[in-house]
């Protein structure tokens, strides 16, 4: 059993760890595997200083966990609990070096009675809205098909409206968007959205509304379950589409809206058109018009032939009959001619005046005249009255 | 006029000239109005990009609008 190999592996002196290397290999360990969890727990021995920072521990039935809140945390999460305080806290594992102790870097605290709170306010919210018909389906009008001008109501900082720019941006282009800024979250976040909801009644030309904001905790969302922004929605005169935080959150803006849309970007995709597919819907039309349009000209120029046909035969039998009279007149008019009469041997005496000689009177003894003839004329005299 | 209204109307321009009952020149007339429809639609569709406002009431309370950067 006396290997010295085996004696050499487990001789300590040339490889033991300092205690920083394990608490630093360890902190590595536990700070790469945790991302920010919720713990719901009793506080104990909660300790503020006047740094601000907390100190106390976290426990259940069985164990307990240290916690720290740094004074940044701790101005959000107002008064300190009571030890016994049952909590919902967000928090990061991890190892504090200087003590090598286990503990929880806490960012987020909230009494669960608060929840509660808010949950009963929710429910209070909803069922006076309910009372008042704003819930009801059939108040939910349609989103127009080809709205061009959109109101926006969120935070000009937000990403909200960056995700919504984008996406009307590709699909479309030919639309004016119209921002009314409000502060989406904190204090008078309420008031300012009620006040940018009730300024979209007054934009002229405004289609349709879109209010929102993007993700956020559950208290960054709370104004979108406020009472009196829920009623300013239903006051707005055009459609409106609520997009508040992510596909998980639902708000009671969410229930008054015409549409709920999970984010911002669906909200735009949503509201606005595919301009390829109205433009494919215009070649389409352009087909039909052109298509439509040759087919009349079609109808009509057979239409056209045929009447030209029944013209033409009209115009011939009028030309026919005219013709017939033509040659009937023709040859009464050549019946009437004086050369015929000629013909026939009568002279026609002519003075030298030009005029024909008709009566006695005219004829002066020794005065010359001609006599015109079927072929010519004579020169002639008259011998006595 | 807007998009969704020259498509309305296109639609029935359309409907009209394709029913037969429409005489050349009223069909002609359609026809030039379709055309001159079509060419509105697609330049209105040709923006470049999407133009964005802010909107602020004034201290009077008169809306003003504001080009947003970027």
């Amino acid at each position: 059993m006396s290997n010295p190999l085996q004696l050499s592996a487990l001789d300590p002196t040339d490889e033991a760890w300092s205690v920083t290397k394990l608490v630093s290999a360890a902190k590595r360990l536990v700070e790469g595997e945790f991302v920010p969890v919720w713990i719901r727990g009793e506080v104990v021995g909660l300790k503020a200083w006047s740094s601000g920072h907390w100190y106390f521990n976290l426990r259940d039935r069985s164990t307990q966990v240290r916690c720290c809140m740094w004074s940044r945390y701790t101005i959000a999460a107002g008064k300190p609990p009571q030890d016994g305080t049952e909590v919902f806290v967000l928090g990061r594992p991890g190892i504090y070096e200087a003590k090598g102790d286990f503990q929880l870097n806490v960012t987020r605290l909230i009494p669960t009675a608060a929840i509660g709170a808010a949950q009963r306010e929710l429910e209070r919210v909803k069922e006076a809205l309910r009372r008042d018909g704003l819930l009801d389906p059939a108040r939910k009008r349609p989103i127009p098909e080809l709205a061009t001008t959109v109101a926006v109501v969120t935070s000009t900082a937000g990403a909200a409206l960056r995700d919504v720019m984008t996406v009307v941006g590709k699909r479309w282009p030919c639309c004016r968007l119209l921002v009314v800024n409000a502060r989406v979250q904190g204090d008078g976040a309420v008031g300012a959205l009620v006040r940018a909801l009730r300024l979209v009644n007054r934009i002229p030309g405004v289609e349709l509304c879109i209010v929102g904001r993007g993700g956020g905790g559950r208290e960054d969302l709370a104004a979108f379950n406020s009472e009196k922004v829920c009623r300013a929605l239903a006051e707005v005169r055009v459609p409106t589409i609520s997009a508040v935080g992510h596909e998980t959150d639902l708000s009671l803006t969410d229930l008054v809206a015409d549409v709920r849309a999970p984010t911002p970007s669906a909200a735009a995709e949503i509201a606005v058109a595919d301009r390829r597919e109205v433009l494919r819907q215009l070649d389409d039309l352009a087909a039909r018009l052109a298509g439509g349009l040759s087919s009349r000209t079609r109808l009509g120029a057979e239409r056209l032939a045929r009447t030209a046909d029944r013209l033409h035969g009209t115009i011939e039998a009028v030309f026919r009959r005219e013709r017939h009279r033509w040659d009937r007149l023709a040859a009464q008019l050549d019946a009437l001619s004086p050369l015929r009469i000629l013909d026939r041997g009568y002279a026609v005496p002519v003075g030298p005046d030009g005029y024909v000689l008709k009566r006695r009177e005219q004829f002066v003894p020794g005065a010359p005249f001609r006599l015109r003839v079927a072929d010519g004329s004579v020169a002639a005299r008259v011998e006595s009255p | 006029m807007s998009i969704a209204q020259d498509l309305a109307r296109l639609e029935e321009i359309v409907r009209k000239l394709e029913a037969d009952d429409v005489e050349l020149d009223a069909a002609l007339e359609l026809f030039e109005e379709g055309v001159a429809r079509l060419r509105a639609a697609r330049e209105r569709l040709g923006a470049a990009e999407v133009k964005v406002q802010t909107v602020l009431e004034e201290a009077g309370g008169d809306l003003r609008l504001t080009d947003l950067d970027g």
